[in-house]
């Protein structure tokens, strides 16, 4: 489906350094740039290693279960009363969630190299999940880190992962979320450089991970513009997705970036809302700096300290966004909102009863934005919206909100 | 003497002439507070410090351990800034203009202060050197070329993953001195062996005419006297935070022996470093 790059692509990035503009970059210590020179050049060899390429996509389709149906959600359309609306439903993969995409992906480049110990950082626990099971799957070790309020608040995610044959490790230094579960995940990369190899969950860290995990994703936006052209017979004009790290967004998008007729928005989380000192919404909140080995906004006070980031959705509570994100960001390519807390939970609750689909709360995010723009779009307007998740893991947190709400 | 890498040069120049390795010790920057800080710098060179590496505080310390993770937060908690941190660089140079001081840390407060707007606010202060842990050699055009130009010596890790191929890379760019990272890890982990460091220092020594100091693993006068027969410098950090921390009340506050505690400590490592090649 991919047409070739035209001259002025927005399908190039990064450079050989891994910038987007002046985003992303390797700022990584020492100890570590072996390391990730080391999984760039594996990874650059096993892009154009037919092999690699063919068992990618027989785990995609035989384990993971791709493609994801393109699903025309008709009840909600009539329920909003405007443009139709489309999920791409990642929600069915194997382990819930779009992040079993890019596992599979960095596991077998893993493989490749001759690594079989596995580190991983989650904040949802999607991601952990799906890179536990891709161990159990490889015969590999695997050790994930995670916030312990995230230990708290996904708990099915930690126990899976446990029955999966994975250690996680709570995370209590700082803020006890996912920012601190990436900075525990790579300090302990950096005392078993030799032997570990670690599968970062979203579009962030330093290069070549953002390009390497959009690259895995990109599968959900090419199933996607075939599915809408055999559906519709044209491309769709809005896609909207939830931003965590940025992956399941990029993922989407990537693939329609130079479509330029097709109108991209990522959703941030907006916590208690962006005026206030609790949200996720770095690109909305936040300004260029560097952390985890990339440029990109961040939530940053004006000595340049990290902000603590808050949402409802363990998965979107990061103080930064993917390095692409910024760049696009910044060109005006894809325009960046936010959703509350409370928000998203009403969408939860709305596609549930709907659509009979209990959403993960980071697309509960993306489809409450959806809820606010559906209704003023005209009838022959395409909106897809990407369901990049299930909401079982979330069921145990949401009730007591849900039912104090009076919406249970 | 000279201000900037002209200070460090002169203090390894007076070193080889002494004969011996030096001592440097690496404290946060307002740890626990920016008094104590400040009574702790200027006490340094009296325990024997010949160096200083000077914490500027991060929420988000990448490459430390909990003991400077710690320090960190409680220097933050204390209302410490990158501004802040150089005020007291400031106030120690007025009384001593021997000690290099190195500025070590991570890049984003120096980013979000302005490279530079930092550059001319850290000279002026009267700092020399600059240790930022997330900058390696593949970003040198943020803040590596820039502080060069202006004779601020940028310290470059050598690590255990850093081959001899990849070597000549970091040592390009790198003024003062090359600090070796004794083990693959972060801060505060287990010590190498002095096989290890002996061998390490030897190859690096092949690659460069920098003075090579060793740090990381670093905790007691004996370790600090192995690695002080072989490397121009020792470089204590958790053991000195450690000793900080062991004096300060329950709440995290300094308390009448946290500055005599530290200085005693650090006069024992100073002790272990000056009599090792005796
Ligand atoms: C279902 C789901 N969606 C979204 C995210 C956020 O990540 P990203 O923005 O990388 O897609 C997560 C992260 O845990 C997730 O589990």
């Amino acid at each position: 489906m991919a047409s070739p790059a035209p001259a002025n692509s927005l399908r190039t990035g990064p450079d050989e350094n891994g910038h987007f503009g002046i985003f992303g970059g390797r700022y990584v210590a020492e100890t570590l740039m072996p390391l990730i020179l080391d999984v760039e050049a594996a990874y650059t060899a096993a892009k154009l290693d037919p092999e690699f390429q063919r068992e990618f996509e027989y785990y995609q389709k035989h384990y993971i279960g791709r493609p994801s149906p393109l699903y025309f959600a008709e009840r909600l359309t009539d329920h909003f009363g405007g443009a139709k609306l489309y999920f791409k439903r990642d929600e069915l993969n194997h382990t819930g969630a779009h992040k079993i995409n890019n596992v599979i992906g960095q596991a077998l480049l893993a493989k490749r190299m001759g690594k079989t110990k596995i580190i991983a950082e989650t904040g949802a626990g999607q991601h952990g999940v799906a890179t536990a099971t891709a161990c159990a799957l490889f015969d590999m070790e695997c050790e994930v880190f995670m916030g312990a309020v995230d230990v708290d608040r996904q708990k099915p995610n930690v126990d899976r992962m446990r029955l999966l044959g994975a250690k996680v490790h709570p995370v209590t230094s700082g803020s006890s979320t996912l920012k601190d579960a990436m900075n525990e995940a790579l300090r302990y990369w950096v005392s078993k450089p030799d032997t570990h190899f670690y599968i970062i969950g979203t579009v962030a860290g330093p290069h070549p991970y953002p390009a390497m995990v959009r690259d895995f994703q990109s599968v959900i936006g090419i199933e996607a513009k075939a599915q809408m052209l055999e559906a519709e017979g044209r491309l769709p004009d809005t896609l909207v997705a939830a931003i965590g790290g940025g992956s399941n967004a990029m993922g989407l998008f990537h693939p329609f970036l130079d479509d330029t007729d097709v109108a991209l928005i990522g959703v941030e989380a907006g916590g208690h809302g962006v005026d206030t000192d609790k949200h996720a919404a770095s690109l909305t909140g936040g300004r260029p700096g560097v952390l985890h080995g990339n440029r990109t906004y961040l939530l940053q006070d004006d000595d340049g300290q990290i902000a603590e980031a808050h949402s409802i959705s363990a998965g979107l509570d990061y103080p930064g966004i993917g390095p692409e994100h910024s760049w696009l960001h910044e060109l005006g390519r894809v325009q960046y909102v936010s959703v509350t807390d409370d928000e998203a939970l009403e969408a939860f609750a709305l596609c549930t009863r709907k659509e009979g689909i209990i959403p993960a709360l980071e697309p509960s995010h993306a489809l409450a934005h959806v809820g606010k723009i559906l209704g003023d779009l005209p009838k022959d307007h395409i909106v897809v919206m990407n369901l990049c998740g299930r909401g079982d893991k979330d069921v145990d947190a949401v009730i007591p909100k849900l039912e104090a709400k009076g919406l249970l | 003497m000279g201000a900037g890498v002209g200070r460090i040069d002169a203090k390894f120049a007076s070193l080889r002439q002494e004969g011996r390795a030096g001592l440097g010790v690496f404290i946060t920057a307002g740890d626990p507070d920016a008094a104590t800080s400040a009574a702790l710098l200027k006490g340094l060179p009296g325990a024997g410090a010949d160096m200083v590496e000077f914490g500027m505080p991060f929420t988000d310390p990448m490459a430390d351990g909990p003991a400077i993770q710690e320090a960190s937060q409680r220097a933050l908690r204390g209302g410490m800034t990158l501004k802040g941190t150089l005020a007291l660089v400031k106030e120690f140079r007025q009384g001593n203009q021997d000690m290099p001081i190195i500025l070590m840390g991570y890049y984003n407060p120096i980013y979000s202060y302005g490279v530079d707007a930092f550059l001319t606010d850290a000279l002026d202060a009267g700092a020399d050197g600059l240790i930022v842990v997330d900058l390696p050699p593949e970003e040198d055009n943020e803040l590596c070329v820039p502080a060069l130009k202006r004779d601020m010596a940028f310290i470059r890790l050598a690590t255990p993953t850093t081959d001899d191929k990849r070597l000549p890379k970091v040592l390009t760019n790198t003024s003062g001195f090359v600090y070796y990272v004794a083990v693959a890890g972060i801060t505060g982990s287990a010590s190498a062996s002095n096989d290890m460091i002996t061998g390490a220092v030897e190859r690096l020594k092949r690659h460069t005419d920098l003075p090579v100091c060793v740090g990381f693993g670093i905790k007691t006068p004996e370790q600090a006297a192995d690695v002080a027969k072989v490397a121009d410098g020792a470089i204590v950090g958790t053991a000195v935070v450690n000793a900080i921390k062991g004096s300060l009340d329950g709440d995290g506050g300094a308390t009448a022996t946290t500055v005599s505690d530290t200085l005693g400590f650090v006069k024992t490592l100073a002790a272990g470093v000056r009599g090792a090649r005796a």
